[in-house]
């Protein structure tokens, strides 16, 4: 050491930046069934259910930490996903091909690997 | 900064909201957050960072510009197919174009087809395209329809009129997000020839937001 004026701008770290987007349109994909407190902005009718992405939005200043203060960084890829209703609500009065189509955060996805989802676009 | 709760509580109400409209917060004392707005507020003033006026200003736009952008944004589209094209790939670049902008609001258009309905809520709060539409209707602020269009949308539609055979689709956006939305709605076949201001005239907030579908006035 050499006191406080040490550099440690050099050291390393095995932290990684969000590098790109981890999903493509048309990837079956399913919200996390979790329920963390806080601010969140994923509805609970849609976390366990599985959907497609419809876009990518791009990438947004995470809102979880902008509510408490934080700067939001590092932002976080934004997804469209769409569910068809049938799947989102079993009692779903409407006809199969009705779809509901919010925005989810990355970090709530993970890929939907079942051999048939119901979430047919 | 050591004036009493009261005399939050007297200060005239001169925002935004209806006078006319029965609200909850207009019936007891001030919310917490109203109360947190209007000290920011002030404080803003003191420093010298915003003046009363501005903040006038500012909710008069809300209320006699920003209320007409859509329409003017859609009839542009309906009229120009190449432009249409833009503001469905990006709804705030396209608006751009138009001398209207969006801020920080990101905007995605949908578009309606013989196939196709779409629908907007915010389920979470009430998020809404003010920048385009201006301040959204109570109704679509309500507990009421936030919850009910989501799962009942066809009977929702119903409610204002609007009936959809089986077969056109009905997409419904939650909006609850980043992203603001606004429907394009189906041209009538009815009104070819007409300008775009003719136009921006039946298209009103609620056929933006896919409540309703335009209608021709003198036609049934």
């Amino acid at each position: 050491m050499t006191g406080a004026g040490a550099d440690i701008s050099a050291m390393r770290s095995s932290y990684a930046q969000a590098p790109g987007h981890r999903f493509n349109v048309g990837d079956r994909v399913a919200v996390k069934s979790v329920f963390p407190p806080g601010h969140r902005r994923t509805p609970w009718y849609i976390r366990g259910k599985h959907g497609v992405i419809e876009r990518i939005c791009g990438a947004f200043p995470n809102p979880e930490e902008l509510a408490y203060g934080f700067d939001g960084e590092p932002a976080k890829v934004l997804y469209r996903v769409r569910f068809t209703q049938k799947h989102v609500w079993p009692g779903y009065q409407g006809p199969g091909h009705d779809v509901i189509e919010m925005e989810i955060f990355e970090h709530w996805l993970e890929p939907d690997d079942r051999a048939d989802g119901d979430a047919k676009p | 900064m050591t004036k009493s709760f009261d005399y939050y509580a007297k200060r005239p109400h001169d925002h935004d909201h209806d006078e006319h409209t029965p609200q909850s917060e207009t019936e007891g004392p001030p919310s917490e957050f109203e109360i947190m707005s209007r000290a920011m507020q002030e404080l803003l003033e003191a420093k010298g960072v915003v003046t009363a006026d501005q903040v006038r200003r500012r909710i008069e736009l809300f209320e006699e510009d920003f209320p007409y952008r859509g329409g003017r944004v859609v009839a542009h589209a309906w009229t120009d197919p190449a432009f249409k094209k833009r503001l469905l790939e990006d709804g705030r670049a396209a608006c751009s174009e138009m001398g209207i902008e969006l801020e920080a609001e990101r905007l995605i258009a949908v578009e309606n087809t013989p196939e196709v309905h779409n629908l907007i809520v915010c389920t979470l709060c009430s998020c809404y395209p003010r920048a385009l539409l201006g301040m959204p209707p109570t109704w679509y602020k309500s507990r009421n329809y936030r919850s009910r269009v989501v799962f009942e949308p066809r009977a929702v539609l119903r409610e204002f009129g609007t009936l959809l055979p089986d077969n056109v689709t009905v997409r419904v956006h939650d909006s609850n997000a980043d992203m603001r939305y606004v429907v394009i709605p189906m041209r009538p076949k009815s009104t070819e020839g007409w300008s775009e201001e003719r136009l921006a005239g039946i298209l009103t907030r609620d056929t933006l937001v896919g409540v309703t579908v335009p209608e021709v006035p003198g036609k049934e």
